[in-house]
């Protein structure tokens, strides 16, 4: 088949299985936009903002675990691209990104919409490719594929210049069913004298704790943790990035842990003499003053990327491998040694009933409680909530605040790829474009929106698109007129000097939502935000804005502080617990 | 401490960009890093000397290994590889005539060449560890000293251990 650049593209993304691309066009990407149109392959979604076109990509990824794929062009269109790139990049989630370059001929000219699109990319890539000939164009696309989606996933960028799509120019096409690189192997099996060591110390643990992170859920291991931690009866702790992946409606499971994170999870970490890290990358945010951190504990640490493993907390067992290849290994191997199902496998059984019955002493705390009694609405309540009338079986896609905390303590996520957030980058403007890419792989099931009316403003535009593809979304605007998570810290750290950190001018939502053609609702009494909500989820077909109005100081509890360890944790005050 | 990595790196534009951008990135020192085609045009080698604790240099190596460009790697200074480096200098002095025979007499000393002579100035090349480089230098007053220019580090492990595909 001899086809031009621009149909190689778009016969390319039909081979690869491509259901959506996310774009905007512009003069660089015009040949491969008449190409699209003309062979009718993928489904094109066109954004309002090329950020947009990017959450979007990564909102599809992160719900189905197949590679999201963006369109945009050259200079400006790539520039609003770098966010979302940057966003998937450090939550290492799997995206292309195709941009338009100027013509290889003015190339370094500073020509018309130039800019160095593999330079300025670089850094927040997993890889990048400039394409200089249109011979090597379907192998490069493959090659992007193949590397975004394989190993520690991540976003991989295509630079294309205009001429390489020239409609004049056709080559020979095959498409690859697969491809090797002699420079990119990632390894998948884990050592098993790794994995047997790592066993040995978990079965003989007195104190254990699973921390587990978003590796759980990107190498598709829900199951088999499950197996697994149910088999040695060991309490889970999660990340932000995990949550999901083992059900928060367990009793097993200890919430999250973290900054944010539960007063059990946090205590357990602290106290733990053997930590089994699955996955999770011992982000700042979680280990918080590392001298402190785990202080007794033996640590195993389970990642298929090696540069994972001892960057900031030296492990004891590394296990270089794929989660759910390592875990299954594991359950395995617990099968061999245990004469029946049931039987107990670990060497110290009083210690760990020892170890759950001081769990349960600190579950006590109730950590997340709250006074479900004002009449103002408590932004907790709205989550709980929502939780009730989704049944629990919503995707929710969140911005970055306040509220993403709220929504990750108080939804309870019991399936894995239902809670999509920003949680490397911190990208506010996330959770709209993302609940797009969400609703369209998933278009029958709910799809909620949690955010505040600071971030949803990132990318407001967003509300077009969603009507012209009828997404029926529904944003849940917890609305504090504050930027909330900023005010927090101005009011603990900063002697309470709000210093830009509130919101003036804020736009009427409902008469916005209305708009752009879309339905609105204002809410601001307690006993009002079940009717809303039950209301909104039965518009089946409409994207429905609820503007919550809620207290406006409420703050998130428990939190521990810059240079504080795991158990130094400051839970909400007396007085809020009614 | 001080550790030579010896890299090889598919040869593409942008490769070497990507090293250099990992290590300004993650605040890695570069003492110093040469690179040109091997054998294999497809393959550049590249050495890299820096310097870091123990798990630094481990995350460097686990960085390193992590571009898709680099092919294969090694770090030269881990206890079981003996390895040989040189450097390369060529260095241009001031040579009046009360000064030509000290100047013909320690590069003989350092086993370097004369390798261009005009009327007021001999250029001088030596190779060697970067320590015999620097005692060079040092013994020529900094004022005498017209201009050096150095390779960077090469590196290559001793036997028949070897660096390739
Ligand atoms: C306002 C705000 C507050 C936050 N507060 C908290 C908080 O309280 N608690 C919290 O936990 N986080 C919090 N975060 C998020 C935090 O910044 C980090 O994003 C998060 O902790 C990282 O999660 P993770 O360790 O699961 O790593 P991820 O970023 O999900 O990384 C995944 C890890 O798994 C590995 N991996 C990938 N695929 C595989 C595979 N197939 N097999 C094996 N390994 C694999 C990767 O190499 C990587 O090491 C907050 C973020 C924001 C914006
Ligand atoms: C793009 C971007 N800019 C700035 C920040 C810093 N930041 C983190 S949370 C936050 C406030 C968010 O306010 P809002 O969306 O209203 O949510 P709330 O915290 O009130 O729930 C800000 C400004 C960020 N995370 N992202």
């Amino acid at each position: 088949m001899e086809l031009s650049g621009a149909e190689i593209i778009a016969q390319f993304l039909k081979d690869e299985d491509v259901e959506y691309l996310f774009g905007y066009p512009g003069g660089a990407v015009l040949h491969i936009y008449d190409a699209l149109m003309r062979a009718d392959s993928v489904k094109h979604i066109l954004v309002r903002h090329e950020q947009a076109a990017t959450h979007a990509a990564d909102g599809y990824a992160r719900s189905t675990g197949r590679t999201g794929v963006a369109l945009v062009t050259s200079g400006p269109g790539m520039t609003n691209a770098v966010t979302g790139i940057a966003t998937a990049y450090l939550d290492s989630i799997p995206l292309v990104v195709l941009t338009g370059q100027v013509p290889t001929a003015v190339i370094g000219s500073d020509a018309f919409q130039e800019v160095d699109s593999v330079g300025i990319s670089r850094p927040c890539v997993k890889h990048n490719f400039l394409v200089k000939d249109v011979k090597d164009l379907a192998e490069t696309l493959k090659k992007a594929f193949y590397v975004a989606s394989t190993g520690r996933p991540g976003p991989v960028v295509v630079d294309i210049p205009k001429n390489i799509t020239d409609p004049n120019i056709k080559v020979p096409y095959t498409y690859l069913p697969s491809i090797e690189m002699r420079s990119y192997n990632p390894v998948t099996k884990g050592h098993p004298f790794q994995i047997k060591k790592a066993l040995e110390l978990m079965l003989n643990a007195k104190k254990p704790v699973f921390y587990t992170g978003g590796g759980v859920v990107l190498s598709n291991a829900s199951a088999s943790l499950r197996s697994l931690v149910q088999r040695l009866n060991f309490p889970i702790t999660s990340t932000l990035m995990g949550l999901g992946a083992y059900a928060s409606s367990d009793e097993q499971f200890l919430g999250m842990l973290g900054m944010h994170g539960t007063y059990e999870a946090n205590m357990a970490m602290h106290d733990t003499d053997v930590l089994i890290a699955v996955g999770a990358r011992f982000d700042d945010r979680v280990t918080g003053h590392l001298e402190k951190f785990c202080p007794d504990a033996k640590i195993i640490h389970i990642d298929i990327d090696p540069s994972s493993i001892s960057k900031t907390v030296q492990v004891d067992v590394p296990i270089v491998g794929d989660v759910d290849d390592v875990l299954t290994t594991m359950l395995e191997i617990l099968k061999e040694t245990a004469s029946s199902a049931n039987d107990s496998v670990v060497k110290d059984e009083p210690a760990l009933k020892d170890w759950w019955k001081q769990i349960k002493q600190w579950r006590k705390k109730n950590c997340l409680r709250y006074n479900k009694k004002t009449k103002t609405i408590k932004p907790q309540f709205v989550i709980e909530k929502l939780h009730e009338i989704t049944k629990g079986d919503a995707y929710v896609t969140s911005d970055v605040g306040q509220h993403q905390m709220f929504a990750a303590q108080y939804y309870g996520f019991d399936e894995p790829r239902r809670w999509v957030n920003s949680g490397g980058l911190g990208t506010m403007g996330f959770g709209l474009p993302a609940a797009m890419g969400v609703q369209l792989a998933h278009p029958d099931k709910p799809v909620a929106c949690v955010t505040g009316e600071g971030s949803i403003q990132m990318n407001i535009q967003e509300l077009a698109t969603c009507m012209q593809y009828q997404l029926p979304i529904k944003i849940i605007n917890l609305n504090n007129r504050f930027l909330g998570m900023v005010r927090q810290w101005q009011e603990f750290f900063y002697e309470g000097r709000y210093a830009m950190s509130y919101m003036d001018s804020i736009p009427d939502f409902v008469k916005l939502a209305e708009s752009y053609g879309h339905v609105g609702m204002q809410i601001d009494k307690t006993s009002d935000v079940e009717d809303a909500l039950k209301e909104a989820f039965a518009m089946k077909d409409k994207l429905v804005f609820i503007d919550f109005i809620t207290n406006r100081e409420e703050n998130v509890y428990p939190m521990i502080a810059a240079g504080k360890g795991q158990h130094e944790m400051e839970l909400a005050p007396d007085s809020e617990l009614v | 401490m001080r550790h030579i990595i010896s890299i090889l790196l598919e040869n593409e534009s942008g490769a070497l960009s990507r090293v250099a951008g990992l290590f300004s990135a993650r605040a890695y020192n570069i003492e110093s890093l040469t690179v040109a085609p091997t054998e294999d045009p497809s393959l550049s080698r590249m050495t890299l000397v820096t310097s870091g604790s123990a798990e630094i240099i481990e995350q460097i190596t686990k960085q390193l290994n992590k571009l898709i460009d680099v092919v294969k790697l090694n770090d030269l200074n881990v206890s079981q590889v003996q390895h040989i480096e040189r450097e390369m200098m060529l260095i241009k002095v001031k040579a009046p005539v009360s000064a030509r025979d000290e100047i013909m007499r320690l590069s003989d000393i350092f086993r370097g060449n004369i390798i261009d002579v005009t009327d007021d100035a001999y250029t001088v090349e030596l190779t060697g560890t970067s320590d015999k480089l620097n005692a060079f230098i040092a013994s020529f007053d900094c004022d005498s000293i017209l201009e050096t220019v150095r390779s960077g580090v090469m590196g290559i492990a001793r036997g028949s251990s070897a660096l390739h595909l």
